[in-house]
């Protein structure tokens, strides 16, 4: 060799699939030349549960329940997007205003809590634990107004096709409003000692950025692509619940890196909390429930912005008691490809909080492939259909001459 | 009870495993190690390795990918190890029984009699999760 420097070797390195860092099982492969990241693999699964399979053996009612259960922390997000695809199936049911109001306020509760939650786990991956115990304390009021207004501190059971289950009672309103004016004044002190923490300008700032052209081109939703200065919030594109009855901004940064994704988030909180109140303040008297008596066939489509990007939900009815289609696209699922844009070319220390900052959620990304091994066929799942798609559109293209 | 599994449950290190399940009961076995409940209180902490652990918890519904690993952790923990199943999937499936993507419940992957305590809840509470520990 003409030069002394040794070839560099590349090693693999695993982070999962129960790695004491995750709460959840997933597994990243950091293919590393050194201390670089030069590619990084993910492999899913351990989490799948067959959801939209079990969804097609359930009535239209029960499906809500199941939906819920697509994730712990999204559990209002998905059902949400799942009764409007419902109401959309049926012709576009009217549903009550104040049902409206009230999914809007639990939808805020969860982004509230699930923002604070990351905010402390991204604390928690920097090794910066005081941020993860200060999130996860200032986390604890958002639960307990769930549990007071829902009766459940997760999986709210409050959405129904239609509207909604159970009525908000008006005379805890007071007590939820002083809770969240505190709490208001807690994750201001946060975001203080978050912008003011040089530890964490140093750790965040510049690293895994994700450009405006990046984000649009993978297709990155919520915090991910607003930090990136994409302002895709469907909450304000395509209003549904009571959000355009309500005075909020979306929230965007323009450096795309961890520190941005960061802000983006813990601002977010503050408008959730501007959400909150003045759904509170504005709710109107009346039904909850606008009653569906039977779903014709058809098909329908419900979109909702969940605390980690826009979810979408698919229903294909045959006029019987159950979905015999039921089709989710999750939000992580779309915004993990953007790892291959932040993680390359940064450091090991670098890479567990920049996989983290796209708050991933493997729950809800979980997909499967199955194999026929006998016959050697593989069954196709979404993304080769879309691909089959696109190979179909070049030949096209081709053979026009376009 | 003999007398191990009696001293090792005055102050058990414990290990999560996710099995399948929906993130709502590990968010909230998270939550008991944050100011409000604070099970190291306790003498519970939550250990990186699956050698250090007395404890196994473990929450989901046990899936075909993950089942398998679960047989290998608890084959890797140090013995005796008490596990405690977390929520209503580990307990007996939950809402996704039925699936073909699960295969057993946990009690039944394990050699039987391995699992100590069922704490029932989709989640369960934190409060739960102490009494049960304790």
């Amino acid at each position: 060799m003409s030069n002394n420097t040794p070839p560099k070797t590349r090693s693999v390195i695993p982070i999962g699939p129960f790695h004491p860092l995750q709460e959840e099982p997933e597994l990243f492969r950091l293919h590393v030349e050194g201390e670089t990241v030069v590619d990084v693999d993910v492999e899913i699964g351990w989490n799948h549960r067959g959801i939209e399979k079990l969804a097609e053996d359930r009535t239209w009612d029960q499906v809500t329940f199941l939906i819920e259960r697509i994730c712990g922390i999204c559990s209002t997000s998905h059902p949400i997007a799942y009764v409007q695809a419902v109401e959309d199936c049926c012709g576009g049911v009217d549903v009550p205003e104040r049902a409206l109001y009230i999914r809007t306020v639990i939808a805020e509760l969860e982004r509230l809590h699930s923002h604070l939650l990351w905010t402390g786990l991204a604390g928690h991956f920097l090794g910066y634990n005081t941020i993860f115990m200060w999130g996860w304390k200032y986390r604890e009021p958002v639960l307990d107004i769930c549990e007071e207004l829902t009766g459940n501190r997760n999986h709210y059971a409050m959405i129904k096709p239609g509207g909604v289950r159970r009525d908000l009672d008006p005379s805890l309103f007071p007590s939820v409003h002083k809770r969240l004016d505190e709490l208001k004044k807690q994750v201001e002190l946060l975001i203080g000692a978050v912008t003011d923490d040089p530890v964490l300008h140093a750790r965040l700032k510049g690293i895994g950025v994700l450009t405006k052209e990046d984000a649009i081109d993978y297709c990155a939703l919520g915090p991910v692509s607003r930090a990136s200065g994409v302002p895709a919030d469907v909450r304000r594109n395509h209003p549904y619940a009571a959000y355009d009855r309500v005075d909020w901004d979306v929230i965007t940064a323009e450096k795309g890196d961890v520190y941005d994704k960061t802000i983006v988030r813990l601002l977010e909180c503050l408008e959730s909390i501007k959400i909150i109140h003045q759904c509170l303040d504005n709710m109107p008297e009346g039904e909850i429930d606008a009653k569906i008596e039977e779903v014709p066939p058809g098909e329908g489509i419900g979109h909702g912005e969940a605390p980690r990007g826009e979810t979408i939900h698919y229903v294909r009815s045959d006029g019987t008691n159950s979905p015999i289609r039921h089709k989710v696209r999750a939000p992580t699922y779309m915004n993990l490809p953007t790892c291959k844009a932040t993680v390359i070319g940064e450091s090991i220390t670098d890479a567990t909080i920049i996989l983290a900052a796209i708050d991933p959620c493997y729950c809800c990304t979980e997909r499967t492939a199955a194999i026929d091994a006998g016959s050697k066929k593989t069954i196709m799942t979404g993304k080769d259909l879309i691909r089959l798609s696109q190979e179909k559109t070049l030949r096209l293209r081709k053979e026009l001459g376009l | 009870m003999g007398v191990t599994v009696k001293a090792l449950m005055k102050s058990p290190w414990v290990f999560h495993v996710s099995a399948g399940g929906c993130n709502g009961c590990d968010i909230e076995v998270l939550d008991c190690l944050t100011p409000r409940f604070d099970i190291e209180r306790f003498g519970a902490v939550l250990v990186g390795s699956v050698r250090h652990a007395d404890a196994l918890l473990v929450t989901g519904a046990m899936n075909r990918k993950s089942a398998y690993r679960l047989k290998e952790l608890y084959r890797q923990a140090a013995k005796p190890c008490l596990v405690i199943a977390i929520g209503a999937c580990a307990c007996g499936q939950g809402i996704f029984r039925g699936s073909y993507a699960m295969v057993q419940p946990l009690d039944e992957l394990l050699p039987p009699g391995v699992v100590t305590a069922y704490i029932p809840g989709c989640p369960p509470k934190p409060e739960a999760m102490i009494a049960g520990l304790g």
